[in-house]
């Protein structure tokens, strides 16, 4: 249904981006058929790396005249899919367009290309005295990327989400038109808020060349407290008490032993204390010592009188380093403890997430599967890992199939949704479709018609 | 086997400003922390603890508030701790401080190691450790990796001479400073901290060692003196090399190697 990149095609390609920024056939790396999510593979037929907006918007005119589907991908450390050209075409990079464009400091925005990484950003902004609040575990990813998933993070308990901070957008549309979505303002109600829509599409409606992200001031004290539980139900059971004190931490996270000790293994470095079966990690910001430390001392009595074995003041960056930067990799260690995995990356309401913990041991013990997982107890987004270990092919499909589906349909009766912050893509779709039912997908679709009516930009994702 | 662990406080950030004028560090709104070399020397104590048994106690010399990192140290696991604190400390260089820590040394318990830093992140000198164990007439062994051991007052341990790691007997009492990065320093509990009572620290001046003599303490007892303190010179400077992996590649080696780095 889609044309084939021809030499007529490629040639066209060279002539618009230079000829060491077009890569065909053999010369693409192996690695740009896939994302960080296993099994969903396929090999573009041609790499381009544009390095400006003009760029992008002269390939998506060929590409829209030539009907050639284009798929758009920044790092590449997704896990659903999305950014698999799985009907070939173009692959998009946008890696070079990695400048920080500029830092506002009176609108407070800072506006970037979307090739930036998301550790560049936080590097540049605490540089200058400010803090832009999105803060994913997977810190080489780009903003392009961030948007496009809508990133959560672990400060979303307090500080909200990605689509919380962009402020405005230009992006070329499917048909090579440049657009400016939004602007430096606080508020809009000018109309649908076609930002917002580009916002967690997934690269399927418009192609995002330049960002204006909002930053706050760099909160100049923080503290985080590491609390040890007897097991995890009365770990996560904390989490809404904690709510009630009405004092909100930038971030709760929990923990198992079991995950910490994959972390171990997988960084060659002790965690600070395993002694227990379950952690809650909490983190509080502010801008005088009284101030945090004074939060901080009514959740820790808190955690005492309920049930914590103790509470672990983590005041130094040398101790947060030691405790964050496991909890940073908690992903790639729970994958390195196994051959292959997927994952559930559920959104609960807060209330619930115990509930969801207790059923996920529960399947584990009854279909004799390891279901690791970690995750942001302070918003409901749990990730939840089905690990393969030893299993044959067939097998470990038909345990996935039956996992996502009990999982997903348990988090439905709870009232939550199938993606918390990674997205749809290729590998959740079925799931969305099947929680949504037909009128919400119809309107999916029908946005997408609207946007890129010969369906050429990232084809076969989110409703399709 | 009774451990003491000699500690220090230092500023929390490594970005101190130094006065132009009297070319000292701006201490003052800087908060302070346990330098955490000391950390791994408090850690590899109470991992010792745990595992043969006695008991671990620590020692700092400094101003009044240098109490609140021993009581950092019994948060996290030491039954208590002396401050070395009195005016005619001040000034100390790395012997006046050696000399003023071994004398309090004497004077705070009968210990079977005594464990050091290898360095502060503040002075950076590496010394102190070594003249401690020079003051009291201990052996000292430097850049400890691990204490695999202890038999009939004979500790063995593991130390690295940087190419080469070797493992030694040392008669106690010694004095070892233990290598950075060799551990991961337990957290100081909040619950510990709620029940810590006053004997916890205990004060000492000059005047409970038994050599009185201020002309042998702080600046008058120092055999160096500091000309000046600068900032190391900061730069900005980035380059991003372009191109494909292997220009990158080559244009990394290049550099590096005008860098004198390699």
């Amino acid at each position: 249904m889609y044309n084939k990149v021809t030499s007529a095609d490629l040639a066209a390609l060279k002539q618009i981006l230079g000829n060491e920024f077009v890569l065909f056939g053999d010369e693409i790396n192996p690695d740009y058929a896939h994302d960080e999510l296993g099994g969903v593979e396929k090999m573009p037929e041609v790499l381009v790396r544009p390095g400006c907006t003009e760029e992008i918007a002269a390939v998506m005119k060929l590409a829209y005249e030539r009907e050639i589907p284009v798929t758009v991908r920044g790092s590449g450390t997704g896990l659903v899919g999305a950014a698999v050209p799985v009907e070939g075409g173009i692959l998009l990079e946008t890696k070079r367009l990695n400048k920080i464009l500029e830092l506002d400091k009176e609108t407070l925005t800072v506006t970037v290309q979307p090739g930036v990484l998301l550790m560049e950003l936080a590097a540049f902004a605490e540089e200058n005295d400010f803090m832009y609040p999105p803060d994913p575990g997977e810190k080489s990813a780009t903003i392009g990327g961030n948007i496009s998933t809508n990133a959560g993070g672990m400060r979303a308990v307090k500080s909200g989400v990605t689509r919380d901070y962009v402020r405005a957008l230009t992006v070329v549309t499917p048909q090579g038109e440049i657009l400016k979505l939004g602007g430096k303002v606080a508020k809009n109600s000018s109309g649908y808020s076609l930002k917002d829509l580009v916002v967690g599409s997934e690269g399927t409606l418009a192609i995002i060349c330049e960002a204006v992200l909002k930053v706050v001031p760099l909160p100049k004290v923080s503290l985080s407290l590491l609390v040890p539980f007897p097991d995890m139900k009365s770990a996560i059971e904390a989490v809404p008490k904690i709510f009630g004190s009405k004092i909100t931490p930038t971030a709760i996270e929990y923990m198992s032993r079991d995950t910490i000790l994959f972390s171990e293994d997988y960084l060659g470095k002790k965690f600070p204390d395993t002694k227990s079966d379950a952690y809650i990690l909490l983190t509080f910001d502010g801008n005088t010592d009284i101030q945090v430390e004074s939060e901080m001392k009514v959740i820790a009595d808190l955690c005492l009188e309920i049930g914590a074995l103790d509470v672990f003041i983590l005041d130094t960056d040398e101790r947060k380093k030691s405790v964050w930067s496991a909890r940073g990799a908690f992903l790639e260690a729970i994958k390195a403890s196994t051959t292959e995995m997927d994952e559930c990356d559920v959104v609960v309401p807060v209330n619930r997430v115990d509930d969801f913990i207790k059923f996920t041991h529960a399947l584990a013990k009854e279909l004799n599967v390891r279901i690791p997982s970690f995750g942001h107890a302070g918003d409901g987004n749990l990730h939840v890992y089905i690990c393969r270990d030893a299993l044959g092919d067939k097998e470990w499909e038909n345990l996935l199939n039956t996992c996502f589906d009990r999982m997903y349909k348990k988090a439905e009766e709870m009232g939550g949704l199938v993606s918390g912050e990674h997205g749809i893509g290729y590998a959740k779709k079925g799931y969305i479709k099947k929680q949504y039912g037909e009128t919400p997908i119809a309107l999916m679709q029908g946005i997408k018609k609207v946007f890129d009516p010969k369906d050429i930009l990232n084809p076969g994702k989110v409703c399709f | 086997m009774n451990i003491l662990v000699c500690i220090k406080q230092v500023p929390g950030s490594n970005n101190v400003e130094v006065d132009p004028v009297t070319g000292t560090l701006k201490r003052s709104g800087v908060k302070s922390k346990m330098n955490p070399y000391d950390l791994y020397a408090l850690e590899m104590a109470l991992s010792l603890q745990e595992k043969i048994g006695g008991t671990v106690e620590t020692l700092t010399m400094g101003p009044p508030q240098a109490k609140d990192i021993i009581v950092e140290s019994v948060c996290m696991g030491a039954k208590r701790g002396f401050v070395l604190s009195d005016r005619n400390f001040a000034g100390a260089d790395v012997l006046a401080t050696a000399y003023t820590v071994s004398q309090g040394i004497r004077i705070c318990g009968q210990y079977d190691l005594i464990i050091c830093g290898k360095q502060t992140t503040d002075g950076d000198t590496a010394q102190v450790g070594a003249e401690v164990a020079e003051y009291l007439g201990y052996p000292n062994v430097s850049n400890v990796l691990s204490v695999d051991g202890m038999k009939d007052g004979v500790i063995s341990l593991t130390a690295s001479l940087d190419e080469e790691i070797v493992k030694m007997t040392v008669k106690t009492p010694c004095v070892i400073s233990a290598d950075g990065d060799i551990n991961t320093p337990r957290l100081p509990s909040y619950k510990v901290k709620q029940a810590i009572t006053e004997d916890a620290v205990t004060f000492l001046s000059m005047q409970d060692f038994s050599d009185k003599d201020a002309e042998h303490y702080g600046l008058h007892g120092s055999a160096t003196q500091v000309e000046r303190i600068f900032p190391p010179e900061k730069t900005k400077e980035r380059r991003v090399l372009e191109g494909t992996a292997e220009e990158q590649t080559a244009a990394i080696f290049d550099l590096v190697c005008r860098q004198k780095l390699i």
